[in-house]
């Protein structure tokens, strides 16, 4: 591991453990309004000032953070398990059955991501309350991300498929399911963990995309896109800089996460 | 060429059977979707019990799935994509208004995005020098991990035009493959014979690299197609921008699934037909190469 990986990894590990402790560092609640302070500047009471609302932004930040960073993963898990539903089954099993499901893999991947999520956003309901948004919006992430991954891990299985000791167990008579779960799947693990690793800062990005067009979590629940609808009123860059840490946040996170993947990817190949 | 042309009929049924699947999966996304089978005329005070049945009968014919595809699709293929409910007036229209403002944006944004990518990439294989190498990829990198809704934001903070947002979207993934076709196509044998026999820049450029990776430069160039397009919502939707990606964000927000659902199919086929035709120009290069 490199230097730039495992300062990356501290990195990451700051974050979350501080929007893990967001509980105990902001007793106050992300969505405890203190009306005397309405979208104040930076103070000693709070730290990164309030928003129109007079809501703590560091403590939003913080809750933000931690639901961003907690369903994240969450929404790439159930995307890589549906690819290698979809796509590892379809390439174990090989001939029509991997022609079908790379059909439909091909159908959605010709959609523009963004296109794809707003449209299937709008078909769900929109009034829905905060937590049932969160859910709708990750969810959402998970059940539509699987097709890049099915892709890669339908090839990955066909050619396991095709390789000499699963031939050899073949002929030995192992049965199928044995073949499936046994020698075929252990082997797809660096390949399910290289997708999961991608996944994570595609949904993060896809997230704070949604939020700023108003698609995404809905209020007073803070998420990364929510907290960065704020910069919409800003006039100038230099007005209140302090609205940008949000951002700044963001931008630090994806990036750890893509030095980690370059390492997910060594062990993939 | 055979094949070449085995290759267009081959794209020309996968276009067909997006626009018939995909026409159909929109079809039962609009059908069945919360809210379809009520219309709000019906709380018009002003109609009688007669009215409103007149008016639930009409919908009836739309109960079957199947029949509402029929109908769909027929009425698409005579021009007729329908009512946007949000906005009062024909799909098509609303279209034909706004493609040529989001064209022209795309068009600008893709130029700019590869102009900064064969710049960057070119410069960057030419050098060879590690430090300016890490630095075009930080800079590449950094774009890469800002939502695409934030450099929009951005665009407007520092009063630049929207096309810019567009290449600055796209830039980091064209560059990315473009620097690792040229880096790789640079370290081939033959070029390092031909540079150390004393060919100049240009030449080997023109005669010995780009022929090389042309075809997959076309596959790059097909799929930055397909980012613009998803680039185009957030873009378009923040800076005030009335183009095909405001309509759709205009859509989405207000539940206008007939609208949302054919902006959604046209940019599909648009999409594809991007892809197919950069495909079908990289077999062509193949072909002359060989």
């Amino acid at each position: 591991m490199s230097l730039a990986q495992k300062t990356a990894c501290l990195i990451l590990a700051l974050v979350l453990g501080a929007s893990a402790a967001a509980t105990w560092l902001a007793p106050g609640g992300y969505a405890k309004q203190d009306r005397e302070a309405i979208a104040e500047p930076p103070s000693h009471t709070h730290w990164l000032g309030t928003d129109e609302l007079g809501r703590d932004r560091f403590t939003r930040v913080m809750y933000g953070t931690r639901i961003s960073l907690l369903l994240a993963p969450a929404a790439a898990l159930l995307s890589t398990l549906l690819a290698a539903a979809i796509g590892g089954l379809a390439g174990y099993a090989g001939g029509t059955w991997a022609r079908l499901a790379m059909a439909v893999t091909d159908l959605f991947l010709s959609l523009p991501w963004l296109f794809l999520l707003i449209t299937v956003r709008a078909l769900l309901p929109l009034n829905v309350s905060p937590l049932v948004s969160v859910l709708v919006t990750f969810m959402l992430l998970g059940f539509l991300g699987w097709t890049a991954a099915a892709r890669v891990l339908c090839s990955s299985a066909a050619s396991l498929r095709s390789s000499d000791f699963v031939r050899q167990a073949r002929a030995a008579g192992i049965p199928a399911q044995r073949l499936f779960w046994v020698h075929t799947v252990p082997n797809l693990k660096p390949v399910l963990l290289a997708q999961f690793w991608i996944s994570i800062p595609v949904f993060i990005l896809s997230e704070a995309n949604l939020g700023i067009l108003g698609l995404g979590v809905a209020e007073p629940m803070p998420s990364w896109g929510s907290l960065l609808k704020e910069l919409q009123g800003l006039v100038s860059i230099g007005e209140e800089p302090w609205k940008f840490v949000p951002l700044i946040l963001l931008v630090i996170v994806v990036t750890s996460f893509q030095l980690l993947l370059s390492r997910q990817e060594e062990f993939a190949l | 060429m055979p094949k070449l042309r085995w290759k267009i009929v081959g794209h020309l049924f996968s276009l067909l059977g997006v626009i018939l699947i995909g026409g159909f999966l929109s079809a039962v996304l609009v059908r069945l979707a919360p809210g379809f089978d009520t219309d709000e005329r019906e709380l018009d005070a002003h109609l009688n019990s007669e009215s409103v049945q007149a008016l639930r009968a009409a919908r009836r014919n739309d109960d079957n799935v199947l029949r509402f595809y029929v109908s769909y699709m027929t009425r698409a293929a005579h021009g007729d994509l329908g009512m946007s409910a949000a906005l009062g007036q024909p799909v098509r229209t609303l279209l034909k208004e706004r493609a040529p403002s989001t064209l022209r944006l795309l068009a600008l944004g893709l130029g700019m995005a590869w102009a900064f990518t064969l710049s960057l990439a070119l410069s960057a294989a030419w050098l060879r020098l590690s430090t300016y190498d890490h630095l075009a990829t930080l800079v590449s990198g950094t774009f890469l991990c800002i939502p695409a809704a934030v450099l929009a934001l951005l665009s407007i903070l520092w009063n630049v035009s929207s096309s810019l947002a567009i290449a600055l979207i796209v830039f980091p993934h064209t560059y990315r493959y473009t620097r690792n076709l040229l880096i790789k196509a640079y370290s081939r044998p033959h070029i390092l014979a031909a540079r150390a026999r004393g060919l100049g820049e240009g030449r080997i450029l023109f005669r010995h690299v780009l022929p090389v990776i042309t075809a997959q430069l076309l596959s790059v160039a097909g799929v930055s197609v397909s980012m613009a397009v998803g680039a185009a919502i957030p873009v378009e939707a923040l800076c005030g921008y009335a183009g095909v990606g405001q309509l759709a964000w205009q859509a989405a927000l207000a539940r206008d699934l007939p609208l949302l659902v054919n902006v959604t199919v046209l940019v599909t086929v648009v999409t594809l037909l991007a892809n197919s035709s950069a495909d079908i120009l990289g077999l062509a290069w193949r072909r002359h190469e060989a």
